[in-house]
């Protein structure tokens, strides 16, 4: 059976979201030394604390007694550094206001070349998708036998990947409000105030780190071959491989 | 027509209408996908032999799993080793260059919100850097350096202070940590004490704190009166209308942990540029060094 050259992700949008892993990467961990000076937000309902995202004695880990001796004692010097991250705010400051441009750069120049190249075409979401993006998620519990048909990515995905550009957008938003909320005040005020923001960008950056762990999931279930794509940018298809419902540009110079 | 016959046209009429209706429910998946709705296209090469196919994709694959491999590597451990000193001064200017982009959006006109008085938080106190050792308030005086034709500082006393016009705004003070609280303050706006005591400008021109705050010289450092706390404004910033010389909060006089007997308030910038017991308050060209900037923070620290 002759087997064909499938093109899946362009140049840019590979580079794009290899260099966008890095800086989300330090965006949520210099996030996370500015939330833990302060740690404002668990699960709370109706005033009861459901769920800490950090318990009481991460805070004081340094400070854990074991046997005479702290912990920074027993382990190398950087083990310090890690204990002590409750003390680590303006390092996080200075590294968000640092990792924040590259990250709004290179979030602009994605839109922007996913705009001009038609690759929205594969990304965006119409209202049919969220039916069959329950059909997907369906056939992933193994419930549903036939998928509806797709081109290179499923309902589901769309769905996902549209969102997680809108939770990149709304991070931005509600980021700038929180930076200036006296020169952007309409914004802030958009956002519902100060307090607000905070808390939207809060629970969007969690909103990344679960799309993050079902994304590294779906990727290993996917396999190699498609990991393997978003760095060559191609997947070997088998020639006879009907794919009746999606146009194909057939022997494409690619 | 015998009814063996119009028995056989009608079996022929059941399977053309049921063709129509298979073929009709493939173009229907047809269309109902979201790739033909948005004319999503694939791109597939030529047809080749698995041996060719396999060949041209480790090629590939070669070829960008080294550069991306190499790219990794340099930006990984260019950030590990970069020393810190360098990284500390990337990181400084970067503040320094997010000041100037603020400073290139900057209204003196833009107002932070303010609230009405029901919305008040229960006070919060954090910090008392340049507040530890034995203090009498009632022997304070406030120091003003820098001021228009004078070199020696000018020595005020809190009465001289409230005689000048009072302002009572409800303002919320943010904290660098990432909290906030509201607050009601009354005191002296900045501005208008600056009309009253003129700082110098940098021409020698006579100083119009109003119409012309440009030619003002550029900074004001504040230090409590043991030194042991300090903080550098910009003047753009200190010269907002809502940047108060506070001596009243939530409608009682300052106590002595909330910086009495006069401290800053303003909702421009983060409360760690809010001093607290102001003992000495310098009009200077230069930068003036700052107690959390030293520290890392951003000397700025703009809202």
């Amino acid at each position: 059976m002759q087997q064909q050259l499938e093109k899946k992700h362009p140049l840019a949008v590979r580079w794009l979201h290899w260099i966008n892993f890095p800086l989300l990467t330090m965006m949520i961990w210099s996030g996370l030394l500015i939330y833990w000076a302060n740690q404002a937000y668990g699960i709370r309902i109706f005033g009861y604390e459901l769920f800490k995202f950090f318990p009481p004695w991460f805070y004081e880990i340094s400070k854990i007694d074991f046997w005479g001796y702290k912990l920074p004692d027993y382990l190398p010097a950087w083990s310090y550094e890690w204990s002590n991250i409750p003390f680590r705010l303006a390092e996080g400051i200075s590294l968000h206001f640092f990792f924040m441009w590259l990250f709004a750069v290179n979030g602009v120049i994605y839109i922007i070349y996913t705009i001009v190249s038609g690759e929205w075409r594969a990304i965006l979401p119409v209202p049919g998708s969220f039916k069959r993006a329950v059909t997907v998620a369906l056939h992933d519990m193994k419930i549903v036998k036939k998928l509806p048909p797709q081109g290179k990515y499923n309902d589901a995905q769309r769905i996902a990947y549209t969102s997680v550009i809108l939770m990149g957008a709304g991070s931005l938003v509600t980021g700038l409000a929180i930076y200036k909320p006296l020169q952007l005040a309409w914004l802030t005020s958009l956002m519902g105030g100060y307090e607000w923001a905070r808390w939207l960008h809060f629970w969007l950056t969690i909103f990344f780190v679960l799309f993050f762990l079902v994304h590294v999931f779906q990727v290993i279930v996917a396999g190699w071959s498609n990991f393997r794509s978003m760095i060559t940018g191609y997947e070997i298809v088998d020639a006879s491989e009907a794919v009746p419902t999606i146009a194909v540009e057939e022997g494409a110079k690619i | 027509m015998n009814p063996e016959n119009e028995e056989i046209l009608l079996e022929k009429v059941r399977e053309i209408e049921q063709q129509k209706r298979e073929k009709a429910a493939v173009e229907a998946e047809r269309q109902a996908n979201t790739a033909t709705i948005l004319n999503e296209m694939r791109h597939r090469g030529e047809p080749l032999e698995p041996e060719a196919a396999r060949k041209q994709m480790s090629q590939r694959s070669r070829r960008n799993f080294l550069i991306g491999g190499a790219t990794a590597l340099i930006g990984v451990f260019g950030w590990k080793w970069m020393p810190d000193g360098t990284k500390q001064s990337l990181l400084t200017k970067t503040f320094r260059f997010n000041e100037r982009v603020s400073q290139l959006f900057y209204r003196p006109s833009r107002l932070s919100p303010e609230f009405p008085l029901d919305r008040v938080s229960p006070r919060r106190m954090n910090g008392l850097a340049g507040m530890e050792g034995e203090f009498d308030a009632s022997n304070w005086n406030l120091s003003i350096g820098g001021l228009a034709g004078r070199t020696e500082d000018l020595v005020l006393s809190l009465a001289e202070i409230k005689a000048l016009p009072r302002t009572e705004m409800t303002t919320e003070l943010k904290c660098v940590e990432g909290w906030s609280i509201i607050v009601n303050w009354a005191g002296v706006r900045f501005s208008d004490f600056a009309a009253a005591y003129l700082p110098k400008t940098l021409d020698g021109s006579q100083p119009d704190v109003f119409n012309h705050p440009d030619k003002l010289i550029p900074y004001v450092s504040m230090t409590t009166p043991d030194n042991g706390y300090y903080v550098g404004w910009d003047m753009p910033s200190i010269l907002h209308p809502q940047t108060l010389l506070a001596y009243e909060m939530n409608g009682e006089p300052l106590v002595p942990e909330h910086g009495a007997p006069l401290r800053l308030a303003s909702p421009t910038k983060y409360g760690i540029k809010q001093i607290k017991r102001i003992g000495r308050i310098e009009f200077t060209a230069d930068r003036p060094k700052d107690y959390w900037a030293e520290q890392g923070y951003d000397w700025y620290s703009g809202h």
